[in-house]
């Protein structure tokens, strides 16, 4: 009997909208996929397109990125900032052989325990779908067989 | 992953009573912490009943004297909980408040996972990744800076006059700048407040007066803010003085000059279009200050070159047509933002006729109808100007709750009804109709009045107006309005003939509310009014430090709300103020000036304004006490020269590797 597949998602919430949310979640006892793990960002602004490739190069299977809505960006209009970056990210992962679909965006306010909620849950469901991403063993193997040949070369790692 | 071996870190799990513990096998949390982790410097790992706890909050401050821990992490509840009690218990022990990490395992794991292995190994990873941040997080300094204590409060309505007195009462000095000519705002164009039935000019005029009057106010009226530099406790603002083309130092207001002009035209503003004013004017005879202004749009020696029958007349010599704008430069402390609303345009609705069929009006048409001092001393009249009507229909919700216009409630507009109900029938005895959807009367003495409206025999038709037409269908409809309105208490449809209709209409963010908004560095909402800072809990402050907003400037709002509002706001300043200097998070970007190439990407990015160019050395350099910290610039530097202090991309970097090193672990 084959194990389902377990995906490990990395999603970057804003301080004041997104991350609330989680909070209101985890208050409400609103339950959630646990394969989604959380790193706080002062705003979706913050998002630097490495840490999305650094997710997925050290092992994660996709990315959720979540911000407060059009309008309501605690930061006037930073979102639609991160907005314009997922969109050119999302050539870039095509480029690289990566479906774009592995990197999401999706808006939550504070107040959105609920939509949150449902968001990673239909996250995790796509990325299952997905299938791995394995890049880190790629990467891993690489650098194995760099090493190989040039046993003094320092690995190649995804750094800002 | 860049651990440099000096690190000393500390490890705490709590069990949050039963609340973490009966989801994450703690133990097991902090026997990876300890073992796991010890490569990466943690040094101790305990787990506690309750971190929170006096005896938690020992414990670490022990481990930190005793052990010389120069890092600690709590794995417990969420940083907005606790992050500070924390942080201050590091402190406590001579540990920079920033140097602690809080690692959620409550509100991101316990509570919203049900199976312990996959929690308690989520559990693992989140602390993993806050041992790999904390590794490098930098000790950071609060910054201070200093409060001037004079304050800015624009717009001069009844929420800013409020704020200004009470600051100026206080001491203090206010410029209150206003675009229009007087001050005085909405209100000074009502006839009676509801539900006291108070007279609106009664109850202002002296307030205006004393606002114009006080040792402690610049009053700049028909003046607007056109820059705005600098930050909280240090605002440095641009007014521009529009030019009255009148000297206010010899104008007595004896308002001759006003009286002896030959061009008359519509009041398209105090008068809401129903009354007429001189091409020189003030608002009202109770105008604030009492200094006339040229409409140069309409004077006949602005347009022709003729006529200076102001100037003639004038017996100070107080005319000038060759007066300029100025610019005045003020510094302040503090901002209140008190900038009011918009009306509905009711013309939007053509299906209810307004300003194709003469006798539909506005409320405020006829608010200015009603006022003794208004173009028709008070008389409820038809168009004409003199027939008064015998039934009158009044619709609720015109622009509000709608979804074609505005889907919010504008909560003025069900007691501003009833306030017409009662004022049609005491002064004309007519029939009145009022057709709401829902009434809303919560406040103090509303729901009394409602109940007092009933009792005087206004007939309430439940139910949003389809129509409001002139189209006869029968010889008894002619000449009248029909209001077709399903009547939702019967479930029928019906016509009901009047004489005259009021819309109630609702209230919007100002049309330049965005622009502003971006002058002063604070946002709007979707629907366009001022977002708060926070909407329960703090809804007079905003996301900018030193900038406040009362009134309606943040949403509908009635009278008494908009003066709590005013108070409030002066409140903080005045605290501001007494304070002396305030203390900001030191979460902030900086620019490292070596490494940035002057491609100026960073500039236009800033919704705060904080990055400035600085044309000599070709380099881009952030204000401090502007930075907000969101920390956009620091990811779009292609030259990776902004760095930003609490989230740096070290942190961030080495937190992800933390979240990850299960996975790499298992498949290395
Ligand atoms: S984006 Fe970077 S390199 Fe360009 S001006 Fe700003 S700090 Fe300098
Ligand atoms: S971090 Fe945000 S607020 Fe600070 S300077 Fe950069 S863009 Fe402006």
């Amino acid at each position: 009997m084959s194990e389902q597949f377990e995906p490990v998602i990395i999603c970057f919430t804003c301080n004041w909208c997104s991350y609330r949310a989680a909070d209101l979640a985890g208050t409400a006892r609103m339950h959630y996929a646990p394969n989604v793990r959380l790193v706080r960002l002062m705003c979706s602004g913050r998002l630097d397109p490495t840490f999305i490739m650094k997710a997925l190069s050290g092992g994660a299977d996709g990315v959720l990125i979540t911000g407060c809505h059009p309008g309501e960006c605690h930061y006037i209009e930073q979102n639609y900032k991160a907005q314009s970056r997922w969109l050119l990210l999302r050539r870039v992962l095509k480029g690289l052989g990566i479906a774009p679909e592995r990197v999401k965006l999706t808006w939550t306010s504070a107040s959105e325990g609920t939509k949150l909620t449902k968001d990673i849950n239909s996250f995790v469901e796509e990325i299952r779908d997905q299938g791995p991403l394995a890049w880190h063993k790629n990467l891993q193997q690489e650098k194995q067989e760099k090493s190989q040949h040039n046993p003094q070369q320092t690995p190649v790692e995804v750094t800002a | 992953m860049s651990n440099d071996k000096t690190k000393k870190i500390g490890v705490y799990v709590c069990h949050c009573g039963t609340n973490i513990s009966h989801t994450v096998d703690v133990e097991k949390v902090r026997d990876w912490a300890a073992e796991g982790l010890g490569a990466e410097g943690v040094v101790i790992a305990r787990d506690y009943k309750f971190m929170c706890s006096s005896p938690g909050q020992e414990l670490i401050e022990q481990d930190i004297k005793e052990l010389g821990l120069d890092r600690v992490v709590v794995a417990a509840c969420s940083p907005h909980l606790h992050e500070l009690t924390f942080r201050n218990a590091g402190k406590r022990a001579g540990l920079n408040p920033y140097l602690t990490e809080l690692a959620s395992i409550r509100e991101q794991v316990s509570w919203v996972h049900t199976d312990k292995e996959a929690a308690t190994a989520k559990a693992k990873a989140v602390v993993t990744g806050a041992v790999e941040r904390v590794i490098e997080n930098e000790p950071l300094e609060e910054l201070k800076v200093a409060i001037h204590p004079d304050t800015l409060v624009v717009g001069g309505g009844i929420a800013g006059i409020q704020a200004a007195l009470e600051i100026a009462n206080a001491g203090k000095k206010v410029w209150l700048v206003e675009r229009d000519a007087s001050i005085g705002g909405h209100m000074a164009q009502f006839d009676k407040t509801f539900p006291t039935l108070d007279c609106a000019a009664c109850i202002l005029t002296p307030r205006m007066f004393e606002a114009g009057n006080h040792p402690n106010i610049e009053l700049m009226t028909w003046s607007e803010v056109t820059n705005v530099a600098g930050y909280v406790g240090n605002f440095s603002v641009t007014i521009k003085k529009k030019p009255r083309y009148l000297k206010e130092e010899l104008c007595t207001g004896c308002r001759i000059c006003v009286e002896k002009c030959p061009k008359k035209i519509v009041d398209q503003g105090y008068e809401a279009g129903i009354g007429y004013r001189k091409a020189i004017y003030t608002s009202s005879a109770q105008a604030v200050p009492k200094y006339p202004v040229i409409d140069t749009a309409n004077c006949n020696f602005f347009q022709k070159g003729t006529c200076k029958v102001c100037e003639k007349s004038c017996p100070t010599e107080a005319i000038d047509y060759e007066q300029k704008e100025e610019f005045l430069t003020v510094d302040v402390g503090n901002i209140i933002l008190a900038t009011g609303y918009d009306l509905f345009d009711a013309r939007k609705m053509s299906n209810y006729g307004y300003g194709r069929l003469p006798n539909v009006f506005t409320s405020i048409e006829f608010e200015r109808m009603c006022n003794a001092a208004g173009p028709t001393s008070g008389d409820i009249v038809l168009r004409d100007g003199k027939t008064t009507p015998k039934t009158v229909g009044i619709i609720h919700c015109v622009g509000s709750r709608d979804r074609n216009y505005n889907n919010y409630c504008s909560n003025i507009c069900c007691m501003q009804s009833l306030k017409f109900a009662h004022l049609v029938k005491e002064r004309t005895g007519a029939t009145v109709y009022d057709f709401y959807i829902d009434m809303r009367t919560p406040m103090k003495a509303y729901d009394e009045f409602y109940q007092r409206v009933l009792e005087e025999g206004t007939l309430f038709v439940r139910g949003k107006v389809a129509q409001v037409t002139d189209a006869a269908r029968k010889a008894s409809e002619e000449g009248k309005l029909m209001i077709q309105v399903e009547d939702t208490l019967i479930g029928k449809q019906r016509r009901i003939p009047v004489d005259m209709v009021i819309l109630s209409i609702g209230m919007e963010p100002r049309h330049d509310a965005k622009e502003t908004g971006k002058l002063f560095g604070i946002g709007c909402s979707a629907n366009g009014w001022f977002t708060e800072k926070h909407a329960k809990l703090d809804p007079i402050s905003t996301m900018t430090e030193g900038i406040f907003i009362a009134g309606t400037a943040t949403g509908p709002k009635d009278i008494p709300s908009s003066v709590a509002q005013g108070s409030a706001a002066a409140a903080r300043v005045l605290n501001m103020i007494m304070r002396g200097e305030v203390t900001l998070e030191p979460i902030k970007a900086s620019v490292y000036q070596g490494q940035c190439s002057g491609c100026r990407i960073c500039n236009s990015l800033c919704p705060f304004n904080a990055i400035t160019f600085l044309e000599d050395r070709k380099v881009s350099e952030i204000n401090p006490a502007l930075c907000q910290g969101c920390g956009t610039c620091v990811a779009a530097c292609p030259a990776g020269a902004i760095s930003g202090t609490g989230f740096s991309n070290d942190q961030i970097l080495a937190q992800i590797d933390g979240l990850l090193m299960d996975v790499t672990l298992a498949d290395a």
